[in-house]
């Protein structure tokens, strides 16, 4: 069954097909895209009743099967969740953005890259392979990218998407150091099928090694403390995006992996405590700092990142009710904060700003909008009968019986909870109480759609909040056991009068007396930005900076753009590796006997040699180095004649003739011959040459001990007059057996005399010089 | 006179990558010809010295019997000689033209492209 291969791919062979229509003929039939994520949404949707009852789909199409990479698709209740989420907001942001960015020259752009990214999301939460996972991670990353670049003719636009590129793009190495790693220790790429081996996970020499990469991958694509700060730059991506990528959808995908290997990491204790603090830490710095901004998405940014350090938190505490949590706060997060952005993009539509000091009494001209927003407010704050009061309810159960500090854990979430009560009544509420602001100018009544895809939202969270069974029986009554093997605890609304209906009052009064309490203002703001300096974000720019700085000092030393320079690195280190050898072991066996057995011909030979190499060496004049290297050539030609080779003689006797030739043709055009390097420089060279030359020798020496493999001479030998009918082995080998090479070797010559031919042919004329 | 050729190699070598070292244009020319000799020299080496045997078949002979000199480094470094000779060609064109452009030898100043027209 390839069916889900087909589905996902889709979105891909759909954003093509986007391309085909064309800019000016999408414009006028923008409806066309959405048609993609409703399909896929009743496509998915049509798998929920048999999935509630425990079904479990999978789609296999083998790819690399000689390494176990396939095109394995699962859907169980967990994915189904994840794509659910995806196609459904899906759907209410690409009929939003069809009002949003109306008219917007780019706007094509926007959706085939948005298009790409569903399905790669839609990949990600259903592949079973975890390299085919690791690949559909990357593409969210790219095409997240690319949406943060939207507005790519600014700045700051282009330096947020880089930065978090390379934030969520080293997570996603690290994603894939983990799945190389536990392909490797388990044996097999299937997710399922790496709970067979449990104890590679809980309590293996390379547990903590995988540990390490999976809160990599995990805590930078979920914007867990500290690698948080890219997600507020993103916000500089339109607001649909943002909706879509970096609150209901993208971040949420580490959240999923973290969730997708708890039954792994079962029986390891450091897992979930690990995942306990970073989560506390996150949700209690960015819950803090929604006091602090005054952009209304600069205040959703931080209360999602808040609310991924909840789920991250929730995870760590590793009990069914916390697991159980963590699923009911996914979707009310998703569904509040989803309507919440949307909000805010349409009030920065009509209002043209997102500065929270300056809107108010926005509900004259945006009532619809005004409802929505106040509902979403509501569950994010948790109020009765939302369905966020619901995953408010669950979290103090975990923590409750959060096993390791029950008091201390609480406490955290209670802050917690206060602040996002503030910062969903900031953004939901105050835009749309009190007076309108003058400032502000008419405000035209927006589209339809700009206010009715975030009531959509409201008034599910609404729904769900009245009907708790329909979230449990569509997710949590599943995937707990899935995640966790034990029941989940029955949602409901009403849990009659206890501790933690106490704990929701104080924290929902709490949170709307701060909101009366503290105004956000930009001085507030400004006095935050004194910290600015040690924040991680600072900190990380810095580094980057100081690799950059390091990496020139580096590139200017070895490449200083002197020849000398990158012949002498090459050297030196050549001369160290041929030095260690000879120092270390040391196999050099020379025989007086053999010396005594040269006769004087060969002499003569090495005398001329070293003669006329000294002569080309030293020499003041060009006219004797070029003698001298002339000379050196005819030696080697005896050298050739006296052991058995005529043919290379005689090729080198011509040659060496012609270069000579050459040489003192141009010679006279040329400069005299200087000492432009000072005595030490001289000095300094010498000694790299001569240790160079020293150890080659003792090296050479050491091979010639060795019997050389005489396979192919041998080969070569017996077959030259049988196969090609030549006397001359060389001859044959060259022309024949390696004819190819030789062809190519006249091309090279061929190229060069051409070159030759045009530097002496070229004149330029002076206006061309 | 193995032993003796292959230090011989170390000198070629050590002539050749001082001579590259200077800064004059010419000299780096004839540094790598000296370098060529020294590696055709050891390829040379490599193959094992054979006195006054060339491997040719003899006339009424089908294939090389009885000692003879390796083929296989011969045939290389036939095509090494041949090959660096469009090299060297080609580079002493170069520094000429260079030479009549730039006014001078000096590789030293010769390092921005900026000038070069």
């Amino acid at each position: 069954m390839t069916v889900f291969l087909i589905v996902i791919l889709s979105s891909f062979v759909f954003s093509l097909l986007l391309f085909g229509i064309g800019q000016k003929t999408f414009q006028r039939m923008t409806w066309f895209a959405a048609l993609l994520p409703i399909s896929l949404f009743i496509y998915f949707s049509s798998f929920a009743k048999s999935i509630m009852n425990g079904e479990v789909y999978n789609s296999f199409t083998s790819w690399v099967p000689s390494l176990g990479i396939n095109l394995d698709f699962r859907l169980d209740n967990l994915a189904l969740l994840f794509t659910l989420l995806i196609t459904g907001v899906g759907s209410i942001v690409f009929l939003y953005t069809t009002q949003y960015l109306k008219g917007h020259p780019k706007l094509l752009r926007f959706y085939v890259f948005l298009s790409i990214f569903m399905g790669a999301m839609l990949g990600l939460v259903t592949s079973n392979n975890i390299i085919t996972l690791f690949i559909f991670w990357e593409l969210t990353s790219i095409s997240s990218f690319f949406l943060i670049s939207f507005n790519n003719t600014e700045a700051p636009s282009r330096k947020s998407a880089i930065i978090a590129l390379t934030i969520t793009g080293l997570g996603g190495l690290a994603l894939l150091a983990f799945a190389v790693l536990a392909g490797q220790i388990t044996g097999t790429l299937s997710i399922a099928e790496m709970l067979q081996s449990p104890e590679v996970f809980a309590n293996h020499q390379y547990s903590v090694i995988l540990m390490v990469f999976i809160f990599l991958a995990a805590f930078t694509k979920s914007a867990q403390f500290p690698f948080h700060f890219w997600l507020p730059g993103a916000m500089k991506a339109p607001t649909p995006v943002s909706t879509y990528l970096h609150s209901a959808t993208m971040v949420k995908a580490g959240i999923y992996l973290l969730l997708r290997f708890t039954p792994h990491f079962q029986n390891n204790s450091y897992f979930f405590t690990t995942l306990l603090i970073v989560g506390a830490i996150t949700m209690l710095y960015a819950a803090f700092q929604t006091l602090f901004k005054t952009d209304l998405k600069g205040i959703l940014a931080y209360s999602t990142i808040g609310a991924l350090g909840i789920m991250v938190f929730l995870i760590g505490i590793g009990t069914s009710a916390s697991i159980t949590a963590a699923i009911v706060f996914i979707v009310v997060h998703a569904l509040y904060k989803a309507s919440l952005f949307l909000v805010t993009g349409t009030i920065d539509h009509q209002a043209k700003t997102r500065d929270i000091t300056k809107l108010s009494g926005l509900r004259k001209v945006l009532m619809p909008l005004a409802i929505a927003g106040l509902i979403a407010a509501l569950s994010s704050g948790g109020f009765p009968p939302t369905v966020g009061f619901i995953g408010k309810d669950l979290i103090y159960e975990a923590t409750l019986h959060g096993g390791l500090n029950p008091v201390l854990l609480t406490t955290m979430a209670v802050l917690t909870n206060i602040l996002m009560v503030f910062a969903g009544l900031l953004v939901g509420v105050k835009p749309f109480a009190g007076k309108q602001n003058e400032d502000l100018g008419e405000i035209k009544k927006p589209h339809f759609f700009l206010w009715f895809m975030p009531m959509i939202l409201a008034v599910l969270s609404l729904l769900f909040g009245l009907f708790p069974s329909m979230v449990e029986a569509l997710f949590t009554h599943n995937i707990t056991p899935l995640l966790t093997g034990e029941e989940s605890p029955h949602l409901a609304i009403w849990h009659g009068f206890n501790l933690i209906l106490l704990l929701s009052a104080i924290t929902i009064i709490s949170g709307i007396i701060i909101y009366f309490i503290w105004k956000p203002s930009h001085k507030k703001e400004g006095s935050m930005m004194k910290f600015e300096a040690i924040s991680p974000k600072s900190l990380a720019l810095k580094f980057s900076d100081l690799f950059q700085k390091l990496s020139y000092i580096l590139t200017r030393t070895f490449q200083n753009g002197y020849l000398r320079r990158y012949v002498m690195v090459i050297l030196v280190l050549l001369t160290l590796v041929f030095g260690i050898h000879v120092f270390i072991n040391p196999r050099i066996f020379l025989s007086v006997k053999e010396i005594k057995a040269l006769n004087w011909n060969e002499i003569v030979i090495l005398a001329m040699m070293l003669v006329s190499i000294l002569f080309t060496v030293f020499t003041k004049s060009r006219l004797t180095a070029i003698a001298g290297m002339g000379v050196l050539g005819y030696t080697m030609c005896l050298i050739f004649v006296f052991y058995g080779a005529p043919d290379l003689a005689m090729t080198q006797f011509s040659i060496d003739t012609l270069t000579v030739i050459l040489f003192v043709l141009v010679l006279y055009r040329l400069p005299k011959y200087l000492k432009l390097s000072n005595r030490t420089n001289r000095v300094r060279d010498a000694i790299v040459a001569m240790s160079f030359g020293t150890f080659l020798a003792f090296t050479i020496i050491e091979i010639m001990n060795e019997t050389p493999l005489k396979k192919t001479s041998e080969y070569y030998a017996e077959n030259a007059y049988v196969l090609a009918k030549g006397k001359n082995v060389v001859n044959v080998i060259l022309v024949d057996f390696r004819g190819f090479d030789t062809m190519i070797e006249i091309v090279v010559l061929a190229i060069s005399a051409i070159g030759v031919f045009a530097l002496l042919k070229l004149h330029l004329k002076k206006n061309e010089k | 006179m193995e032993i003796l050729l292959a230090i011989m190699t170390g000198i070629l070598y050590a002539a050749g990558i001082y001579l590259i070292l200077r800064r004059s244009l010419v000299k780096l020319i004839i540094g790598i010809v000296i370098l060529g000799n020294g590696v055709n020299l050891l390829i040379f080496l490599m193959g094992g010295l054979v006195k006054g045997n060339p491997p040719l078949i003899l006339s009424e002979g089908k294939a090389l019997e009885g000692l003879y000199a390796d083929p296989v480094p011969q045939a290389l470094i036939l095509t090494a000689i041949v090959i660096s000779f469009g090299l060297q060609s080609f580079a002493i064109v170069l520094i000429k033209r260079a030479y009549k452009v730039l006014k001078t030898d000096d590789i030293d100043t010769m390092n921005k492209t900026d000038d070069i027209t």
